[in-house]
């Protein structure tokens, strides 16, 4: 559905997409996952075409983005990083002449448009002006309009980064909803859980390169052990007790405040570091995340 | 909670003809741009009727009957190029309107697409592209500017200033100017990416004298020569002129209404050929 090969894309000196590969295929949750200014975002506009190659290979929807713009476009969903909303129109509104540019006819987009307002649980709000909307309310405002053309991808450039946690579970919940109904969600984030929630397959981009690639589940298996060991003993001592835990567990990641151990069994670990005379100030044991993989893979936390 | 699914599926493919709509967007974009925002006009469609009213009547009355009495007493039966100082002044008038609604729609609509808020960047992810946002965001102004001038060609038939049916024609004149300054307008302001004031440049320091020095209030020709280029180079000078001879026959040799007619479309045309490139640059990430 969306192959690339060797994409590149330069700004002067500077190089955003480093020559990556990646296939999307229909009906599939992709997901690039990178901290900020790894590249996401361009090469989510390259597969839009409103951002034009440098070099490499580009297939959109059996079309070529460099010479067909609009037959790409005319069959993907945009949600764009900013909502880029017309905050002097009525929500309703936003949605009508967002239709329009489609070419869709009056009546027939008046009516989408309604539809869409129930899904994405506006139509309360369907006469009130864009300005007074909540950050989560704007955001599923931008995927309704995204859906008005019935796209067969819908691209997502970091759908939830600025909303409360309860607005993003909102959010999940809308795009599980396409997801189930085989819609093809494209999306960047730079949150592991919303990787690991919504993504049938992922991407960990950094630095314009593709380090990892599989299911969020098959890179934390890859990349990681089942479970991490996390203690903190003093952001004075940490590098210290690092030091004296060494061999517990298959991999030890010393962060400013806190050390990490690796080990497939948490708490064995934890009953090893307090054989050793070791009492951290505080302990817990979890899940290996997405965020445990990128550490692995780039020496670096996602969020900085 | 929500329930309903859209026709067999919120994104169903199939009930959309993509290729169908990439075509229509290819064709008829700049129209989808031009109708979004006509209809964020109508939100102020009553202050601007009122406007569109009130301005062309206050402005007529205030300068051609008052300013007109001391004129046309001064001059005696000669009047201002052989009329009465208000059908001089009026198609002037209209003009000089028309080139200030243009501006400022494309000073402040151009830059707030950008900046403020965002609309352009939102459009050129649907089918269409930088150059239907271009036309299209034209078409709008122009129709806005439209609205005013028939306004002012109302009041100036009701007044039975000039000849009625030259009176209409200030309507083409008037957006082939409008057309021209605005696209001049977009093309300089589209490559401002931050407001630091310079845009109220165009308003005091292009518009303003561009009235003043166009032959709008009086013959260019009484302005000393070193001045006059002003007039040569002003949209408004040349539409003006036009405006003149279609409303009460002001001498208009051939080759003048071609100069006329040419520099407009000159200046529109190349103005418009930058706004586009311009626009592509900018919304090409």
């Amino acid at each position: 559905m969306i192959e690339a090969r060797g994409l590149r894309k330069q700004y002067g000196d500077f190089t955003a997409v480093d020559g990556i590969d990646f296939a999307i295929e229909p009906g599939e949750a992709f997901g690039f996952l990178g901290p900020n200014g790894a590249g996401k975002s361009t090469t989510m506009r390259m597969i839009a075409a409103t951002s034009t190659r440098t070099s490499g290979d580009l297939q959109v929807l059996g079309f070529d983005p460099e010479s067909h713009g609009p037959e790409i476009r005319a069959q993907l969903g945009i949600v764009p990083q900013a909502d880029q909303l017309d905050e002097e129109l009525r929500v309703i509104d936003n949605l009508v002449v967002y239709g329009r540019y489609f070419g869709l006819p009056l009546p027939y987009v008046k009516r989408r448009a309604e539809e869409l307002l129930d899904f994405a649980q506006l139509t309360e709000k369907r006469k009130a002006r864009v300005d007074g909307l909540s950050g989560g309310m704007k955001r599923r405002l931008t995927i309704a309009r995204g859906l008005i053309n019935s796209p067969k991808a819908m691209l997502l450039d970091e759908p939830t980064t600025g909303l409360d946690p309860q607005a993003r579970h909102v959010l999940w919940d809308r795009l599980f909803r396409l997801k189930e109904e085989g819609t093809t969600l494209v999306l960047t984030t730079h949150y592991m859980d919303e990787a690991e929630q919504l993504c049938d397959r992922l991407v960990v981009v950094d630095k314009g390169a593709i380090v990892a690639e599989g299911s969020p589940s098959a890179l934390i298996r890859q990349y990681s052990t089942r479970e991490v060991l996390e203690v903190r003993f003093g952001s004075s001592r940490n590098a210290e007790a690092a030091e004296r835990i060494e061999g517990i567990g298959s991999r030890i990641e010393v962060l400013p405040d806190r050390v990490l151990v690796y080990d497939d069994d948490g708490e064995a670990a934890m009953a090893a570091v307090h054989e050793r005379g070791l009492q951290p100030i505080t302990s817990l044991v979890r899940r290996s995340s997405l965020e445990d993989v990128f550490l692995r893979l780039t020496g670096r936390s996602l969020i900085e | 909670m929500s329930g309903t699914v859209v026709d067999g599926g919120l994104a169903a493919a199939g009930q959309v003809d993509h290729a169908a709509v990439a075509r229509s967007s290819r064709a008829w974009g700049w129209w989808f741009v031009a109708e979004h925002r006509i209809r964020a006009m109508r939100s102020y469609v009553a202050s601007a009727v009122i406007i569109g009213l009130g301005s062309p009547f206050l402005f007529l009355i205030g300068l051609g009957v008052g300013l007109g009495l001391l004129v046309d007493a001064n001059q005696g039966s000669q009047g201002v190029d052989g009329v009465p100082y208000l059908v001089f002044l009026a198609p002037a008038l209209a003009m000089a309107g028309a080139m200030q609604t243009s501006s400022q729609e494309n000073t402040y609509g151009v830059f707030g697409g950008f900046k403020w808020f965002p609309m352009f960047f939102a459009m050129n992810g649907t089918p269409i592209g930088p150059a239907h946002i271009v036309l299209g965001f034209q078409v709008a102004v122009l129709v806005r500017v439209l609205v005013s001038l028939v306004a002012f060609v109302l009041v100036m038939i009701l007044f039975r200033i000039g000849d009625p049916l030259g009176a209409v024609l200030l309507l083409p004149i008037g957006l082939l100017m409008a057309a021209a300054v605005g696209f001049a307008v977009m093309s300089w302001v589209a490559t401002q990416t931050e407001d630091r004031g310079q845009l109220s440049f165009i308003e005091r320091f292009v518009v303003v004298p561009l009235t003043l020095f166009s032959g709008t209030y009086f013959p260019l020709e009484t302005l000393p020569w070193s001045l006059q280029w002003v007039g040569w180079i002003s949209p408004l000078w040349h539409a003006a002129e036009l405006g003149r001879a279609a409303l009460y026959g002001a001498p208009l040799p051939a080759a003048m209404l071609l100069v006329h007619v040419g520099y407009l479309v000159l200046l529109g045309a190349v103005t418009c050929a930058l706004s586009i490139r311009t626009f592509r640059r900018r919304l090409d990430k």
